[in-house]
């Protein structure tokens, strides 16, 4: 890549952010609060202390995972905003592993809660996907919908099937999960728990998946033309619907994550939306799982300050998620700006004549 | 902005226009006069499309002037150009499908609009005058899904001669018609220049000759040649076109006399829209000669060449590839026969365009042993194979790691012929191979052509181009309406003949 593109593509970039920032700085003075103020909680919070840095990596490890997926089924073009559902469904798998497996050694119940946890997320991918490929059913339609049956099932199962007996004040919740079926805290007095290590293996191994091998080689001939990988003897169909367990199995992963490693039980709200800020994530990483690093981070960070500023402001906490709307406005906006070759020779040509003379002359 | 009752010269002086990485037009200078047809021709990417859009105000120039009877003006909005009197008829009609003739033209009409209502009565009026005036019959109540192509182009002309325009731009007018259909359009346009002047853009040079005065060849941007028709052979213009010697491919060699590759017997296969495209259509090829499929294009040909390699599911009949039945197949398994496929979108089926030219060359065999082993891609392999094809093909691109898409038509034609040609195939389906294509990219492709005959491989070349089927052909098949109407031989093959068969007429024998 040229190196004016590069520069280019991150200035506009920052100048979304910048944007999206001021936006959100007419909102806070709308509710009536201190813009520097709320933004410098927003930025310096994470990096008070390591405690706080730990609240902002486990909030980042589940919406990285669900990034993950969705870049897989997004390269294999389906837009799977059906992560929320297969991420309850995950969960609820997870919890009836975790919670019935007592005596066996931690080194077995954990991967297989997370086993559970990927295959029921995958199921629940896998209908969404098979619909498509073979009835051509709208992903957009099917995940939506299914995200709303998942809410309610998971909604019952804590209710009935898994309630927690011992549980007298009538809050939904399942029983806690046994100690052999936690993921550990990597340091004494943090919540940073060793789900981070499967996150990271899970950016390798997509990485590999969807760039080094013929199976994404094709998935992403498939999303990227279909009919042209149609013509070059690719299944397409077959690739869809892999695809979309690959993306549901993620969620399902995550959702088995946070209830290892956080929440230590199946309550009402414990998705905490990751699955759909899992689809921005997606998007802002540019669908590449190096890049969806920094952006789950960044997403970690603002789902971190809504505690902050409910504690020290009076601004509202749902601020941020009006803030996240924006940036998934802005972020379209800005693949418009950056792929358009004409605005990238306005900025080549206004900062880097000089290229240009050079270009010229050879 | 300026009205003209009568164009007596449309002139452009010195007009630029930049894009990113390309100068699309460097200083160039035209001019037509009153009654004339003035011929653009150049390969593509040459400018002449840019040109035109500049006229048409589509595009704004960097630097130059237009002019108009000596007045200059400025082509802001296509409606600028529309209002000075200048009408362009694309090379892809702008014409709705499920509307009559008269619905279509009243569209761009906006003095038709009164209130909610559109004042068809009025439109019919101005529809009889022009066909009257110009000679262009079209039967204003008729469907535009009914008419045939050529009559098609005519409504289009009367449209814009109705939207009051007194200067034609045409981009490739022929590109689509019978060559009867051409003869009756160059005769129209040579009774239309009485009225009015005319822009024709083509690269096929013996219309060129026969209908335009005065001839300007773009090359890169610039004018390189600009003079009287009348004073240069086609051969001459087009060395002039491509800046060197032209050299025609032409099979010459004795017809093959190899084993039956594919036979297709009895073939029905159904279109999109569910009609039969193809209806007990026949056809044997042998190996080691190359079948050039004649027709306007839309007669079956799309279906023929999909249901032959598995795109497309078939309705009844056989195709018979080396004596196993592959019909209704899958595509990947019809790829494992060894079938090689050109097919006609070369931008969105031929290439993955978002993909790099290296990810275009395995498209096919991403799991041949070659390129991968336990499912792991081969890089070096890959970069080298594909390196190699660059090389060999004559692949211009900055590298293997262009985006396929970003490539111009000839190169990508290229990187298909030499995914297709590597992969060793036992047979070829070739489909308008160098359509749109310009003249030094079509002559290579043919020299491949050629080349994969003599090694005894058999190819199908379905194309609209007579002059290319007749140059390369052993034999010739015509087909009309899904059915195959005759198999000539190469000696026995007029353009006469196959214009009368493609246009449906049967034979007598």
């Amino acid at each position: 890549m040229n190196n004016y593109k590069l520069i280019y593509k991150i200035s506009v970039i920052i100048v979304a952010v910048l944007i999206a920032l001021l936006i959100g700085a007419i909102i806070i003075l709308a509710v009536g609060d201190d813009v520097f103020k709320t933004y410098w909680i927003i930025i310096s919070m994470p990096f008070k202390n390591l405690r706080a840095f730990s609240e902002v990596l486990i909030r980042m490890i589940p919406l990285l995972i669900v990034a993950l997926g969705i870049s897989v089924s997004s390269r294999c073009g389906i837009i799977n905003i059906g992560a929320e559902g297969q991420m309850y469904m995950g969960i609820i798998a997870s919890t009836i592993v975790a919670t019935n497996c007592p005596g066996l050694p931690k080194f077995i119940v954990v991967p297989l809660c997370i086993l559970a946890g990927a295959i029921a997320g995958g199921i629940y991918g896998f209908i969404p996907g098979w619909l498509k490929a073979k009835l051509e059913v709208s992903e957009l339609l099917s995940t939506v919908m299914l995200n709303y049956v998942a809410a309610q099932f998971f909604a019952f199962c804590i209710r009935v099937p898994l309630l927690d007996p011992n549980e007298k004040s009538g809050t939904p919740m399942s029983r806690r999960i046994a100690e052999n079926a936690t993921l550990s805290k990597l340091f004494r007095g943090m919540s940073l728990h060793q789900g981070i290590f499967l996150a990271i293996i899970l950016v390798v191994v997509i990485y590999i998946l969807m760039f080094k091998t013929t199976w994404g080689y094709k998935m992403r001939a498939a999303g990227a033309s279909s009919r042209a990988a149609r013509y070059g003897g690719i299944n397409v169909s077959k690739y869809l619907i892999i695809s979309m367990v690959i993306s549901g199995a993620c969620a399902g992963m995550a959702g088995a994550v946070e209830l290892m490693g956080v929440q230590s039980r199946a309550v009402a709200g414990m998705t905490s939306g990751y699955g759909f800020s899992g689809v921005v994530v997606a998007l802002f990483g540019a669908l590449h799982p190096f890049w969806i690093v920094p952006a789950s981070f960044f997403f970690g960070i603002l789902l971190f300050s809504q505690v902050n500023l409910q504690i020290l402001t009076s601004v509202p906490p749902n601020l941020v998620k009006a803030l996240q709307g924006l940036i998934i406005l802005i972020i379209v906006a800005v693949q418009m700006v950056i792929s358009n070759p004409y605005s990238i020779e306005r900025f080549r040509k206004r900062f880097f004549s000089k290229a240009k003379t050079s270009r010229k002359e050879a | 902005m300026a009205r003209f009752d009568k164009i007596t010269e449309l002139r452009v002086e010195h007009i630029t226009k930049r894009f990113p990485g390309v100068l699309a037009s460097d200083d160039i200078s035209l001019s037509v006069g009153e009654h004339q047809i003035l011929a653009l021709v150049g390969e593509n990417g040459a400018g002449k499309t840019t040109l035109m859009n500049i006229i048409m105000g589509l595009y704004q120039p960097d630097e130059g002037k237009i002019f108009i009877n000596g007045q200059e003006v400025q082509l802001r909005t296509p409606n600028d150009a529309f209002d000075c009197g200048i009408g362009m008829v694309h090379q892809q009609y702008m014409l709705v499908p499920n509307m009559t003739v008269l619905e279509n033209i009243a569209l761009g009409m906006k003095n038709s609009w009164k209130g909610l209502k559109v004042d068809l009565q009025m439109v019919r009026e101005k529809v009889t005058e022009i066909s009257e005036k110009y000679g262009l019959k079209v039967d204003p109540d008729a469907y535009i899904w009914q008419l045939a192509v050529g009559e098609q182009q005519r409504v289009e002309l009367v449209k814009t001669l109705c939207l009051g325009a007194k200067f034609l731009i045409l981009d490739e007018p022929t590109s689509a018609l019978t060559p009867q259909e051409t003869d009756e359009l160059i005769a129209l346009l040579k009774n239309m220049s009485k009225e009015l002047s005319i822009i024709f853009i083509s690269h096929k040079l013996n219309e060129v000759k026969a209908l335009s005065d005065k001839v300007s060849i773009l090359r890169h941007g610039r004018v390189v040649f600009e003079g009287s028709t009348a004073d240069y052979t086609p051969k001459q213009i087009a060395a002039l076109m491509t800046g060197h010697e032209v050299e025609i491919n032409a099979n010459t060699d004795d017809p093959s006399n190899g084993d039956p590759a594919l036979v297709i017997k009895d073939l029905c296969v159904r279109s999109d829209r569910g009609f039969l495209a193809l209806d007990h259509f026949n056809l044997t090829i042998k190996s080691g000669e190359i079948i050039g499929l004649a027709g306007v294009s839309g007669n079956g040909q799309r279906e023929l060449a999909e249901a032959i390699n598995g795109i497309r599911k078939t309705e009844s009949g056989t195709i018979e590839f080396f004596g196993k039945q592959i019909q209704n197949l899958t595509p990947g398994q019809v790829i494992q026969t060894g079938m090689g496929y050109i097919p006609e979108e070369r931008n969105t089926e031929g290439i993955v365009p978002s993909m790099s030219v290296k990810e275009n060359i395995i498209l096919k065999d991403s799991e041949s042993e070659r390129f991968s082993k336990n499912h792991i891609l081969r890089n070096k392999v890959i970069e080298q194979a594909s390196n190699k094809a660059k090389d060999d093909f004559d692949i211009r691109c900055p590298g293997i790691h262009t985006a396929a898409g970003s490539l111009s038509g000839g190169n990508i034609q290229k990187v298909i012929l030499a995914r297709e040609i590597s992969r060793n195939p036992k047979f070829l389906v070739c489909v308008y191979p160098i359509r749109g294509l310009d003249m030094g990219a079509a002559e290579f492709i043919h020299k491949e052509l050629l080349e994969l005959r003599r090694k005894g491989v058999g190819i199908l070349l379905i194309s609209e181009e007579l002059e290319e089927i007749m140059n390369l052909s052993d034999r010739i098949a015509v087909i009309f309406k899904g059915r195959n109407q005759a198999v000539l031989e190469r000696g026995e093959a007029t353009t006469d003949r196959l214009g009368i068969l493609m246009a449906g007429v049967e034979e007598d024998e």
